[in-house]
């Protein structure tokens, strides 16, 4: 496939509403056909997957991988297919896949649908977060469908375990299977070998949405925003200071600084008011400092060169008057009571990590601590059966360095929080797992 | 782009043990620390006891003891992949 130059980019403007027309309501099917008419079938597997490789849609659920390969890799394997829409959305700071199901569920089950049908599945299924309103809507969809006779594929909802690392594929497999939503270690992917050892595709529901567009629209519509290395428009979960969590659908391209409520002025000059901090692609992310967020496009290019990523799209302007040592140490916190506890290195690593990042985040020099968690992540990195204690360091490393004046102000006994205000989003109440049940 | 590489054992290179990767199931480990006892140019123990395996080709004279490590594991946690290529085992 020929690429064209990233000068090329066709990047227009910051609001679409492709995904999310109607953000404020719930579209039953009836709504949702007389917006975009029936699922645009193919009559053959195959068909929509080049269709899917020129559009250049890739997986929005984090990693951000060409969704062509994973089809393909499905499609091919021998045996029978499983598709799966994953709409875990286990990070606290995201809420873009729990709207997105809300707004307009039919527009994913509609991609759930074609996705089978371009790896020759025949058994769907929707795993989707255990907020009630959210998974009521999802099965009320399914059933509007079923009355209907649109599917052609049967589509079972399982509700996702309510835990971070619930979404991570071979913990939707397992626990989809009847098991824990716990990750395992599988020298076979699951597009290899999933679901009762059938090849399964399990997709964000918001690349599934997408799916569904480009086989209406196709491909050349979907690049007509986004650039042409990163086509297409992204849902992203907003939060700024003083502000209620927003998602917007925007595209590669986008003045970060912009979407961020950041001055390009003010950010440099240091401002009292202005955020110093930004938190780009949620708690397995990456803290960047806030004058050079400004200057960058929102693209995948441009945030890996500066050893970033969007990730699942969220993004988190620190306000001026919270402490990022003392956000992270909540963070990590967090995230060491969600390991699942399975590998040596998360078990034992990241609680201690956050017990250091803690002492860290309140008064006077620690050096020790300092040196313990560099000494502790480089430990850990690479040697878990998922990726939560490596995105886990990634979110501490980048703290470490964004965060070093801070730092110092601690040995000096000062902090720049004014209040104890928390920003950053965790679960309310707090509720670790414990038994096997907190992870169904 | 789905295949494994998984009888490549008549590669050229297999006679030096070229290619020959102790793989850990971290899940099953539970820091036991008999394959650092058996296998020490190749493992290492974190702080915690738990193994940390070099990034490389078991070297022809380890490939017994890499055998010992893999079959005395006492939470049967290792595996000896012969002669996989790079990469081979992911998409």
């Amino acid at each position: 496939m020929a690429t064209q130059p990233s000068d090329t980019s066709v990047y227009q403007g910051s609001d679409f509403r492709r995904l999310l027309p109607y953000p404020d309501r719930s579209l039953s099917l009836e709504q949702h056909r007389a917006l975009y008419g029936p699922a645009s079938y193919r009559g053959a597997p195959q068909v929509l997957i080049d269709e899917v490789r020129a559009a250049g849609l890739t997986g929005r659920g984090g990693a951000g991988f060409p969704t062509y390969r994973k089809l393909e890799a499905v499609l091919r394997a021998a045996g029978g297919a499983v598709v799966v829409a994953n709409g875990a959305e286990g990070e606290p700071a995201s809420c873009k896949d729990r709207t997105l199901l809300y707004s307009d569920p039919h527009l994913v089950l509609d991609g759930l649908q074609l996705a089978a049908e371009a790896v020759g599945a025949r058994q769907a299924y929707a795993y989707i977060h255990p907020d009630q309103r959210v998974l009521r809507r999802v099965r009320e969809a399914v059933a509007e469908r079923v009355r209907a006779g649109v599917d052609r594929v049967p589509v079972t909802v399982v509700e996702a375990a309510p835990r971070f690392i619930a979404g991570q594929e071979t913990a939707v497999v397992h626990r989809i299977e009847g098991g824990l939503a716990l990750p395992r270690y599988a020298p076979l992917r699951v597009s290899e070998r999933g679901i009762g050892g059938a090849a399964t595709l399990v997709q964000n529901v918001e690349t599934l949405a997408h799916l569904a567009l480009i086989a209406d629209y196709g491909a050349g519509w979907f690049r007509a925003a986004g650039t042409s290395d990163e086509p297409g428009t992204l849902l992203a979960t907003v939060h700024r200071p003083n502000a209620t969590p927003r998602v917007i659908e925007t595209a590669p391209g986008a003045p970060l600084g912009e979407l961020l409520g950041l001055d390009a002025a003010t950010a440099a000059a240091g401002g009292g008011s202005a955020p110093r901090a930004v938190l780009i692609g949620g708690y397995h992310g990456t803290w960047l400092p806030a004058d050079r967020a400004t200057a960058l496009p929102l693209t995948n290019a441009a945030l890996r060169a500066e050893g970033a990523s969007l990730g699942a799209g969220v993004l988190a302007a620190l306000p001026a008057d919270c402490c990022g040592l003392r956000e992270t140490a909540r963070v990590v916190s967090y995230l060491a009571a969600e390991s699942a506890g399975q590998c040596g290195p998360c078990l034992n690593g990241l609680p201690r990590i956050a017990h250091a990042l803690r002492v860290l985040a309140g008064p006077g020099v620690h050096a020790r601590e300092r040196a313990d968690v560099s000494r502790w992540a480089g430990q850990i990195e690479r040697r878990g059966a998922c990726h939560h204690p490596d995105g886990s360091i990634r979110l501490v490393r980048s703290a470490l360095t964004v965060f070093e004046e801070e730092l110092w102000r601690h040995g000096q006994g000062m902090c720049v929080a004014s209040n104890d205000r928390a920003f950053l989003p965790l679960p309310s109440p707090m509720n670790p797992p414990r038994t096997d049940e907190d992870w169904r | 782009m789905t295949m494994h590489a998984t009888n490549a054992a008549t590669d050229s290179g297999t006679a030096s043990g070229a290619g020959a990767r102790l793989r850990l199931d971290p899940t099953r480990c539970s820091g036991h620390g008999l394959c650092a006892e058996l296998l020490g140019e190749h493992v290492a123990l974190d702080e915690w006891g738990y193994p940390i395996i070099a990034d490389r080709a078991i070297p022809a004279q380890l490939l017994a003891d890499a055998r010992r490590a893999v079959t005395d594991c006492p939470a049967l946690a290792l595996r000896l992949d012969i002669a996989a290529r790079e990469g081979a085992a992911r998409l």
